[in-house]
């Protein structure tokens, strides 16, 4: 029986080794196929959150359930292959052609070469890249392109889930606009499950089929974004007005 | 007799000298990357080993060469032999620089590239071998150019202790009070260097990625 959350945190605390808590008492669900927006300030916790779901950090308290299980009782290799992973800075391996850089978790998986080479044609039409770019290198490609990369390279092997930090912090305003445009209709057509990171409150009105807003390592709230727009919680309200009035229309 | 003359009539003892020479350097080194990489891997993930071990190779190049040699001597099955001996002290000489670039090499590599790496579900080995050495290798390659360059310098003093190499003539014209044959020693071992420190600067520009 599939368990009611792809995602789970339940009561989950993290402290950085003996350090001051930076996330308390963090409890919610991400349900399957939705786009869960982690919306907050710098340091509100929302990468450590992230970390918190594939296991680059694991919680100092309370678990975290994937498909029902556990982190800590996940084999750590095999949670990591089934979450694409997507940040900021993209990582792209500066050595790898963009055809070795996507083909990266199929190749680990030991997928033969064929249908290899036929997912990185699928992956690279569906991020908008032509196939010619296939075999340059990462520091041949502009910005965009780059994530474009980074997000096919998390697709590879279809992974029922995405993680995503800030993925298109770091473009310039009008190629973050289009990758997010494009990367809502993909969501569209991929239903996969999907935890976003971001300050930008227009993006997660526009991404997110609920958005979690956190402050301080604590989540304050979850609504849609509808609700988050007509919410009258001073936290709410205090960060729509920081975005200014035209939000609505 | 100028130092021409004295190359000429003895140009074969010069290049057997010469081959002695890079024998002693090639294979210090050659053992003391198949430690010191290793050694360098370890301290990137035990980090508590760090210090004992890049402390330890940095007190040994604290110690001069010449009394390391005389510490050698007394040393079962190493005194038994010089070339031993001085390829023995050139290993240890040569372990600092190797640590220490594959270290920084490794740690050098852009942190989001790891954590993507990591973040997909990378083993520890498949992100050492695919991603972490292959962006380190420049800097390593940087670490052997400099053991070398440094080792070429020291194997001649491996000749006082009867080991050979380009040494001998530095020894013989310090004993004959003779420029030339100093020079007949000191000029091949500044061209091994000079060699050694332009091949391996084409190899680690060749070998370090562009980004």
């Amino acid at each position: 029986m599939p368990h009611e959350f792809a995602i789970e945190f339940r009561n989950v605390s993290y402290r950085l080794d003996g350090s001051r808590e930076l996330l308390h008492g963090l409890r919610f669900g991400v349900q399957r196929g939705e786009t869960l927006v982690l919306l907050g300030k710098s340091g509100s916790g929302k990468t450590t959150s992230l970390k918190l779901i594939n296991n680059l950090a694991s919680p100092s308290q309370g678990d975290v359930l994937v498909d029902g299980r556990s982190t800590r009782e996940w084999d750590v290799i095999r949670l990591r292959r089934m979450i694409g992973y997507v940040i900021q800075e993209v990582g792209l391996f500066p050595h790898f052609t963009v055809e070795r850089n996507i083909a990266l978790v199929p190749k680990i998986e030991n997928w033969p070469s064929q249908r290899i080479a036929q997912r990185v044609r699928e992956l690279l039409s569906l991020v908008g890249l032509e196939p010619k770019l296939a075999m340059r290198y990462p520091r041949e490609l502009s910005g965009g392109q780059k994530q474009r990369v980074g997000v096919a390279r998390a697709l590879a092997a279809d992974p029922p889930i995405l993680l995503m930090d800030e993925p298109f912090g770091a473009l310039d305003p009008i190629t973050r606009a289009e990758m997010q445009k494009e990367f809502a209709s993909l969501q569209k057509r991929l239903n996969k499950t999907v935890v976003f990171v971001t300050h930008d409150l227009r993006e997660a009105l526009l991404l997110a089929t609920r958005i979690a807003l956190m402050e301080d390592g604590r989540l304050m709230a979850i609504q849609t974004p509808q609700e988050f727009l007509k919410s009258e919680e001073p936290f709410t309200r205090a960060y729509v007005a920081a975005f200014g009035s035209d939000l609505r229309s | 007799m100028n130092l021409w003359q004295f190359m000429m009539q003895n140009r074969l003892e010069v290049v057997e000298l010469t081959l002695e020479h890079l024998w002693l350097v090639g294979i210090s080194t050659l053992i003391s990357v198949v430690i010191g990489v290793p050694l360098g891997i370890l301290i990137t993930r035990w980090p508590a080993l760090n210090k004992p071990i890049l402390g330890g190779a940095n007190v040994i190049q604290t110690i001069p060469s010449l009394a390391l040699f005389g510490f050698l001597l007394p040393a079962p099955w190493f005194g038994e032999r010089a070339d031993r001996m001085a390829i023995f002290a050139l290993t240890l000489y040569a372990l600092l620089p190797l640590i220490q670039n594959t270290y920084a090499g490794i740690k050098g590599v852009d942190p989001a590239v790891v954590e993507a790496g990591r973040g997909m579900g990378m083993t520890d080995r498949q992100l050492l071998f695919q991603v972490q050495l292959p962006l380190a290798l420049g800097v390593i390659i940087a670490g052997i150019r400099v053991a070398t360059v440094i080792s070429v310098g020291l194997a001649t003093i491996a000749a006082a202790i009867g080991a050979g190499g380009l040494g001998e003539y530095i020894f013989r014209g310090l004993a004959m009070v003779s420029n030339a044959v100093i020079l007949a020693g000191a000029i091949p071992a500044a061209i091994l260097a000079l060699l050694a420190d332009f091949g391996f600067g084409l190899l680690e520009t060749s070998l370090t990625p562009k980004s």
